[in-house]
């Protein structure tokens, strides 16, 4: 698509105009070399304040650059191309980074993973991805059980809808986002079995007149809770409330963008686990290679439940949300099938949060209108 | 009346999603068409629109009215106009290679003006109900028309009569065809160019605006996809024609929108080719209108990509 072109790549366009002293028109921040201490750096698909994903993460690092001997740098915009290589290169070359935390899916293959035997001394701590066995060890992947938030969604929206259809504005199918599709869809049945979820992909993580476009046809499919899993959420929530709908928030809080249709929301909490693991690198430790955490480990967390909920809402909500706090819950829970009828689980069977069969998700659950591909 | 309207709800989708998705390609396009019909290309307008879309945001949350965000956006992009019809003035600067330029330029000052007012809300554009005769929720929602639509579609109208019948038209039409002519009828080409480009860049900057005040209504850097490149080539396609313009933006409105019509009905796989749509549908209309013996019917003389 156009947007993305690399032409308009932001760091590209400052290398070309900075010759000519342009940098400080566009108002770059200036990427201070280190002087000893730690570099870290923050790599983000998107804007840093876009309501959502980019957010999330930026919010963390900010947590970190407030730490003592560490300087922060970091690039927006960055698209999952080479474009992203080179943003780490540099980052490596002329920041002296040394801690990278590339935020985006799309960087890990093939990017990450070709870029890190080439520099061994630089830990490149990815969001998302699935370091497995046999990968360069000095690449960490860390993410969240964040489909636990989307379950923790859908038991509102079961109690909240009407029509018994709720809605998913989905970006691009891939395992973390079918897992927060199904995961809503089986939150809200685990309300009414009856309840079905219509999902509408627009195939990119950030697309502002397609998102607005798929939740007027969710809203004109009669879904009266909807949520989204893109970048930036802002659009959907407005259009959404604006239909009149119920929503449900991800990535950051959007209380503030509809109070009185916002019902809760799934949110990183980035902060805590970003200061972490640079303290644990400034403090000459190692992080683990494969990190993962939820709800209980304060990996994510949970918006405050809107005014429009319901008592009945509260109650489900809260007392499973004591369940997933415990550990070992299970959203997917057998007899389960695909909505192309092939079998996942059979009775008595359940995949819990922390199974690393949730990770290469490649199906929609049973109730779930809509398709991979 | 929920629900099942079945193939319907897509033809409602369809011109729901063409009423709101169009406006910025019709305020694009008969810029673009402003600017080529007086012998100029200016492929800045993305820049234009991006910027004009920022700047009616600010202005609109900063003073609380849409509309003054609207007059904000028109002003910017007539800036924007001023600056590449001036630069062109001197010879032998080629306005493709400028366009190009100001179009980096605009994203890149609107992307760094714009970080304060991503957050925040602004008042949106209001809407007139022409769904009111009906009962069902789809077709309500599809019938809310935006204002901004309606002043497209009547300067469509204004611009086509204007070049047919207006002393201001005709000259803008001499101007085009041949500097040498209009030389010798004793007008001055260059600050004519410099207008109808300020102009051009004026209505971009509308285009803008209604994005983020209206459909999808904020502003983010993600918030244009393009709208402003491919109005460029939305009035080649529409032969330099304003009522064309209508037509053409319409119909990429709809195609748009169709895809998630597509998906909410239960069309579900496939998506990624419904989403390609506009582009092969152009691709055909191109080779269909296309002619071995004539080229690039309706062109204007000056135009540097037909000269």
């Amino acid at each position: 698509m156009l947007p993305t072109s690399p032409i308009l790549n932001r760091r590209r366009l400052l290398t070309g105009t900075a010759a000519l002293g342009a940098a400080a028109t566009l108002g770059l921040p200036r990427m201070a070399r280190a002087q000893g201490g730690l570099t870290v750096g923050f790599i983000y698909v998107g804007p840093r304040d876009d309501f959502g994903y980019n957010q999330a993460h930026a919010e963390g690092a900010a947590a970190v650059k407030a730490m003592a001997g560490v300087t922060v740098v970091e690039e927006e915009n960055v698209a999952e191309t080479v474009d992203v290589v080179q943003s780490m290169e540099s980052m490596i070359n002329l920041d002296g980074a040394t801690l990278l935390f590339p935020t985006s899916f799309g960087y890990f293959n093939p990017h990450v993973l070709e870029l890190a035997p080439k520099y061994p001394d630089v830990r490149f701590q990815h969001a998302a991805g699935l370091w497995t066995e046999g990968m360069p060890t000095n690449i960490g992947s860390y993410f969240g059980y964040i489909g636990m938030g989307q379950y923790l969604n859908g038991i509102v929206a079961g109690h909240m809808s009407q029509t018994k259809k709720i809605g998913f504005v989905a970006a691009k199918p891939i395992p973390q986002v079918l897992l927060n599709i199904n995961s809503f869809l089986l939150g809200a049945r685990a309300v009414d079995p009856s309840i079905t979820c219509q999902v509408i992909f627009t195939g990119e993580w950030s697309l502002a007149v397609k998102e607005a476009e798929a939740t007027n046809a969710l809203a004109d499919a009669g879904c009266d809770v909807i949520t989204c899993h893109v970048d930036g959420p802002k659009v959907v929530m407005e259009t959404a409330a604006g239909r009149g709908a119920f929503i449900c928030g991800y990535h950051a809080d959007q209380t503030s963008l509809a109070p009185d249709k916002y019902l809760t929301g799934a949110e990183w909490n980035w902060a805590g686990v970003y200061t972490g693991m640079v303290q644990t690198v400034l403090d000459g430790g190692t992080i683990g290679n494969f990190v993962r955490g939820g709800l209980a480990d304060g990996f994510i967390k949970m918006s405050p439940l809107g005014s429009a909920v319901s008592d009945a809402a509260r109650a489900q909500f809260e007392a499973t949300k004591a369940e997933i706090m415990a550990g070992g819950f299970a959203a997917l829970k057998g007899p389960l099938a695909t909505n192309t009828g092939t079998p996942i689980l059979g009775a008595g069977e359940a995949l819990v949060e922390t199974d690393i069969a949730l990770e290469s998700m490649d199906y929609l659950v049973e109730g779930v209108i809509g398709s991979t591909s | 009346m929920e629900g099942d309207l079945g193939l319907w709800s897509i033809l409602i989708a369809i011109i729901g999603g063409a009423i709101r998705v169009s406006t910025p390609f019709l305020f694009v396009s008969l810029g673009e068409l402003l600017t080529e019909r007086s012998g100029r290309i200016n492929l800045g307008l993305e820049g234009t629109l991006v910027f004009g879309a920022m700047a009616g945001y600010a202005v609109a949350y900063l003073s609380g009215s849409a509309w003054l965000g609207v007059g904000a956006a028109a002003l910017a992009g007539a800036l924007f106009g001023v600056l590449h019809g001036v630069i062109c003035s001197i010879p032998r600067v080629n306005d493709i290679a400028i366009g190009i330029a100001l179009m980096l330029f605009g994203m890149g000052i609107a992307f760094y003006f714009g970080k304060p007012y991503v957050q925040p809300v602004a008042p949106d554009l209001p809407s007139i109900p022409f769904g009111w005769w009906s009962d069902v929720p789809q077709v309500q929602a599809a019938l809310q028309v935006n204002v901004l639509f309606l002043v497209g579609l009547a300067l469509a109208v204004v611009v086509a009569w204007m070049l047919r019948s207006a002393r201001v038209g005709l000259v803008l039409r001499v101007v085009g065809d041949s500097t040498d002519a209009a030389r010798a009828m004793g007008l001055r080409p260059a600050p004519i160019r410099v207008m109808a480009t300020a102009a051009g860049g004026a209505l971009a900057g509308i285009g803008g605006a209604y994005l983020s005040l209206y459909y999808p209504g904020s502003w983010n850097e993600g918030i244009s996809s393009g709208q402003g490149l491919m109005a460029v080539a939305l009035v080649i396609f529409a032969r330099w024609n304003p009522i064309a313009c209508i037509w053409a933006a319409l119909l990429f409105g709809g195609a748009g929108a169709l895809g998630p019509a597509l998906q909410s009905v239960g069309v579900t796989e496939g998506y990624y080719l419904f989403y390609a749509a506009p582009y092969v549908l152009t691709l055909g209309l191109l080779i269909a209108t296309s002619s071995p013996t004539r080229a690039m019917a309706g062109a204007p003389g000056e135009l540097s990509i037909t000269k």
